[in-house]
């Protein structure tokens, strides 16, 4: 068994002993164990990784394992991994990890959740150590139809709308993937020679160019629509606001950049001419969706929504980051899909918290939250203050990398663009501070909230790691933005020369 | 001629012992319930005997032939109506079918022989001599519940239509006799050059197979077929009779009509974009669950077309593939839906809600069968789906790989729906327990074994890739 493949079935052996137990007491302490052990061996993974590169060791994809599957496609399970799918399986890891401890109070069918959650993330890990398009693509779906019993069984509000609506619109986007992943299939041999689905094989050719002007905008599509891509962005709020606490860490933390991931690694750095000739097209969509979704933030009352809203603005940052094309707004598009996850998990997990104690999300209908529990108060500060990019957080960082890197790019256009999605920062400071200032501060709006007790242990651990990730980040942004930044040197120069 | 030679026919030679044992089994056994068991038995015994491989060669001058691959697809079929006999037994056991258990295997097995026929036919006689055995008893199992109405309204309904497109399927037969003087598939393949009389044989002759996989626009049976044909029967007629017309469609496209290939290349085009956009978006609207699924079965059908339309080895490979997959899946769902109506009567997808509270595990077979006939990894229908679609880009058919993946999101709506039912929706009165016989949980769990293990081993396709050929 290789060490990448662990990353698998370590998810997959928890879900196999949990399906012996009926007791969502004995059910979560197995899940939490589980994900215990994914996290401890990520961890693992990267102190392995770091000894490899330390020993000069420069190969492009590192713990690297292929295995013959379905000759006839030449189909192979490929895994390895560079520092950027590296920082991306670490979040994931750190993300299910504390999405395990914020759904400690689900009881009913406890079994069935745990088993369908871990489902989601084993998808998620597996796309992220793929190095075959096949297997990738199959992953990919393994983690978005659990999505629908996920919020179809254990959500609120118009839950199964919601979840039909999320998973069709993500399938649909699939479909396209899959005739776009074909069709990179069938080309990538152009000089004859064995087709393949390995993604790095393929981005040392050149595919040919008619190739890529009908491919990108299909694969950029099914891959964008993932990253709530404007204006295919519809399912997000509606699904993670129906969503339980969990699955919105999950899905707005994790899920949301596979699509940022398959659209930078897959569509853009697979067929460059066609990403260069149609980047305006998409800048303009990402930056509506960067704009659009902020100011769709300010106006909404239910805080899932903000935060969905608001999801949706800093995945069209990351959007826009993919199509700048230099290697510092692509390590920024990077660096802020990692953020943007930790913060918006954050945000989600404090969001399902407060909501099980008031049984409201809507903000006028609280406030003076921060007197009966400040600990949970604070963190909500804490996470909203990483979120509009304050120093010292991992959103700061992040966002300075993006916006460094776009203007470098010095066509007007982008120039223009860039502005404009700085815009939205500004915006994001007044939604995040709107929302804190009117349900945390002022008078107590219902007496009967005195007596809601603040965080318990398990909120605790999710919370506190979550905000020491940001804040590590934040702090100490370097060994992750020059691991990001060197592993993408061989992958851009391939970039540039095609 | 010598014994020897005459093996060559031992899968159709032992499937009549069976039948002939039958007729004995019910001169003595009377009209006992032991009958399922002594039938699945003896149909058990003669799958097994149909593994052992037989040697290529013909019989009678070119009338019957036999190959690896057609010894595969007889398996193929035999393991499925050996799935289906496990499920029907409780089924056949009620009061309302004393006196007519035998009846039921001795057509089925009829059909069957007639399917081997029709599928080890090397000349067009042969072919639609097993067509018309294929399909005359099936009008009487459709109809086999004598006491309702429905039933007996669907067999008169599938005898007129099948009696009207194997006309049209004989007319065409005799076109192209006509032009070329020779029923035999070997001569014809090298005589047939397209002509405007030739291209009416080719689409009268798509007609009558049309119909039996029901293509549209010869699919108008199928919905009121399957709704009041018992379960079982609905469940043979979607898979093995559709699988073994399939197989017959994709060999005779690649031998006989190879050179009219410029002809049944629109034809297959055209039918394959209408069955799997009328097939789904009927099915969107369905209430009875076996409605529901012929609509989905039609769909299906309209899937297969894609591998045959690439005209490759890898094509037809992924064409039977597909169609294990498929009967895996289908009688997944349809045993679930069987079982269920059996016990309770509940036939609506509104019925299964709250299924799950009660029946776990039926809900998960149920669910297994359904995201693999979606196509929803990890379970078998992903792969098979993909490999469709990758037979027909290979060929460049890139728009219709898109319609067909389009919809089958527009399918995934409904097969989720029923997913709704059973896990979201509470009901106060859902069915109550349901315990199923041994075989037909035995019966189901190969069914689950083949949705989950047909995938990820890899050797299943690569078998039927080294026996498949392309044109």
């Amino acid at each position: 068994m290789d060490r990448l493949s662990l990353l698998v079935w370590v998810p997959v052996i928890t879900m196999i002993v949990i399906s012996f137990f009926k007791d969502p007491k004995k059910v979560r302490l197995i899940a939490a164990a589980g994900m215990a052990v994914q996290l401890v061996q990520i961890i693992l993974l990267m102190l392995a990784f770091f000894a490899e590169r330390q020993a000069g060791n420069d190969a492009e994809m590192l713990f690297f394992k292929d295995i013959a599957w379905y000759s006839n496609l030449n189909i192979h399970y490929t895994v390895g991994i560079d520092g950027i799918s590296l920082s991306l399986i670490l979040l994931t890891g750190i993300v299910i990890f504390t999405g395990v401890f914020a759904s400690w109070e689900i009881t009913d069918r406890a079994q069935e959740f745990f088993i369908t959650l871990i489902l989601l993330a084993t998808g998620v890990f597996g796309f992220f150590i793929s190095l075959d398009l096949f297997t990738m693509f199959l992953f990919y779906e393994l983690a978005v139809i659990p999505m629908y019993l996920l919020i179809g069984i254990w959500g609120s509000g118009p839950k199964e709308y919601s979840a039909m609506k999320l998973t069709l619109m993500l399938m649909g986007a699939s479909a396209l993937l899959l005739v776009g992943l074909l069709g990179i299939y069938f080309n990538s041999a152009p000089d004859g020679g064995p087709l393949t689905f390995n993604y790095i094989e393929i981005s040392k050719i050149h595919l040919p160019e008619a190739v890529q002007y009908f491919f990108f905008p299909l694969t950029f599509v099914g891959f964008g629509v993932l990253a709530a891509l404007y204006p295919f962005h519809t399912w997000s709020p509606d699904g993670h606001a129906s969503a339980p606490t969990a699955v919105s860490m999950l899905h707005a933390g994790v899920l949301m950049k596979l699509g940022g991931y398959g659209a930078l690694r897959i569509a853009v750095m697979l067929m460059p001419q066609a990403a260069h000739e149609m980047a305006w097209i998409f800048i303009i969509l990402a930056t509506i969706g960067a704009v659009y979704g902020a100011l769709g933030a300010i106006a909404q009352k239910d805080l899932k929504y903000i935060n969905a809203y608001s999801s949706v603005s800093h995945l069209g940052l990351i959007l826009f980051a993919t199509l700048i094309f230099n290697q510092v707004a692509f390590e920024g598009a990077v660096l802020q899909m990692i953020s943007h996850g930790l913060i918006t998990a954050l945000f989600f997990a404090l969001i399902g918290m407060i909501y099980s104690r008031t049984h409201t999300r809507n903000i006028y209908e609280m406030g003076g939250i921060m007197k009966v529990m400040p600990v949970l108060g604070t963190a909500y500060m804490v996470a909203g203050f990483a979120s509009l990019g304050l120093p010292g957080f991992s959103a700061f960082v992040a966002e300075m990398t993006i916006f460094v890197g776009s203007f470098q790019n010095s066509a007007l256009f982008v120039r223009v663009a860039t502005i404009l999605v700085i815009s939205s920062i500004v915006i994001t400071a007044v939604y995040i501070l709107r929302a804190a200032a009117i349900m945390l501060y002022g008078p107590l709006r219902k007496q009967e909230f005195e007596l809601l007790p603040d965080a318990r242990w398990y909120d605790k651990v999710a919370v506190f790691i979550l905000i020491g990730a940001i804040a590590g980040m934040g702090m100490f942004p370097n060994w992750l933005a020059e691991m990001i930044y060197t592993d993408f040197t061989p992958m851009f120069n391939r970039f540039i020369a095609n | 001629m010598e014994t020897a030679t005459l093996l060559m026919m031992r899968n159709e030679l032992s499937l009549l012992i069976v039948i002939l044992l039958l007729l004995l089994v019910e001169l003595f056994a009377g009209q006992g319930k032991r009958i399922p068991y002594i039938a699945t038995g003896l149909f058990l015994v003669h799958t097994l005997l149909g593994f052992w491989p037989l040697p290529e060669g013909t019989l009678f001058g070119g009338m019957f032939r036999s190959s690896p691959l057609i010894t595969i697809i007889k398996s193929v079929l035999n393991t499925g109506v050996l799935m289906l006999f496990m499920q029907a037994g409780s089924y056949l056991q009620k009061d309302s079918n004393r006196g007519k258990i035998t009846e039921y295997y001795i057509l089925t097995l009829a059909t069957l022989l007639g399917m081997y026929f029709m599928i080890s036919a090397g000349d067009f006689l042969m072919f639609y001599l097993g067509l018309e055995l294929a399909t005359i008893p099936l009008a009487a199992l459709v109809a086999y519940n004598l006491s309702q109405m429905k039933s007996i309204e669907a067999g008169a309904k599938f005898i007129l239509l099948a009696a009207l497109a194997s006309g049209i399927m004989l007319f065409g037969i005799s076109l192209i006799y006509g032009a070329t003087g020779s029923v035999y598939f070997a001569d014809l393949a090298e005589q047939l050059q397209l002509s405007p009389m030739l291209f009416a044989a080719l689409a009268f002759f798509l007609t009558g197979l049309g119909f039996k996989i029901s293509l549209v626009p010869f699919h108008f049976w199928t919905a009121d077929v399957y709704e009041g044909a018992p379960t079982s029967v609905a469940a043979y007629l979607s898979v093995i009779s559709k699988g073994a017309a399939v197989f017959v469609l994709i060999t005779l496209l690649f031998t006989v009509f190879e050179p009219l290939f410029a002809a049944w290349e629109i034809l297959i085009y055209l039918m394959a974009v209408l069955t799997i956009t009328i097939g789904n978006l009927f099915a969107l609207r369905q209430q009875n669950m076996q409605r529901f699924l012929a609509f989905s079965s039609i769909a299906q059908a309209g899937f297969i077309l894609l591998g045959v339309i690439a005209g490759t080895q890898y094509g037809m490979s992924t064409v039977i593939y597909f169609l294990l997959v498929y009967i895996f899946s289908n009688l997944g769902a349809f045993g679930v839906a069987a079982i269920v109506y059996n016990s309770s009567g509940k036939i609506n997808i509104d019925d299964y809600r709250g299924f799950y509270q009660t029946n776990p595990k039926l809900s998960l077979v149920m669910l297994l069968s359904l995201f693999s006939l979606a196509g929803i990894p990890p379970v078998a229908g992903f792969f098979g789906k993909f490999f469709l679609f990758a037979a027909a880009a290979e060929k460049g058919y890139y728009w219709l790989v898109l319609i067909a993946v389009v919809n089958t999101i527009i399918s995934l709506y409904y097969y989720l729906r029923v997913v709704r039912a059973m896990f979201l929706d509470r009901s106060e009165e859902p069915i109550g327990r349901i315990h199923s016989d041994v075989l037909t949980r035995l019966a189901l769990a190969i069914s689950v074994a083949g949705i989950v293990l047909a995938g990820v081993f890899s050797q299943v396709f690569d078998w039927i890739y080294t026996v498949s050929w392309g044109m």
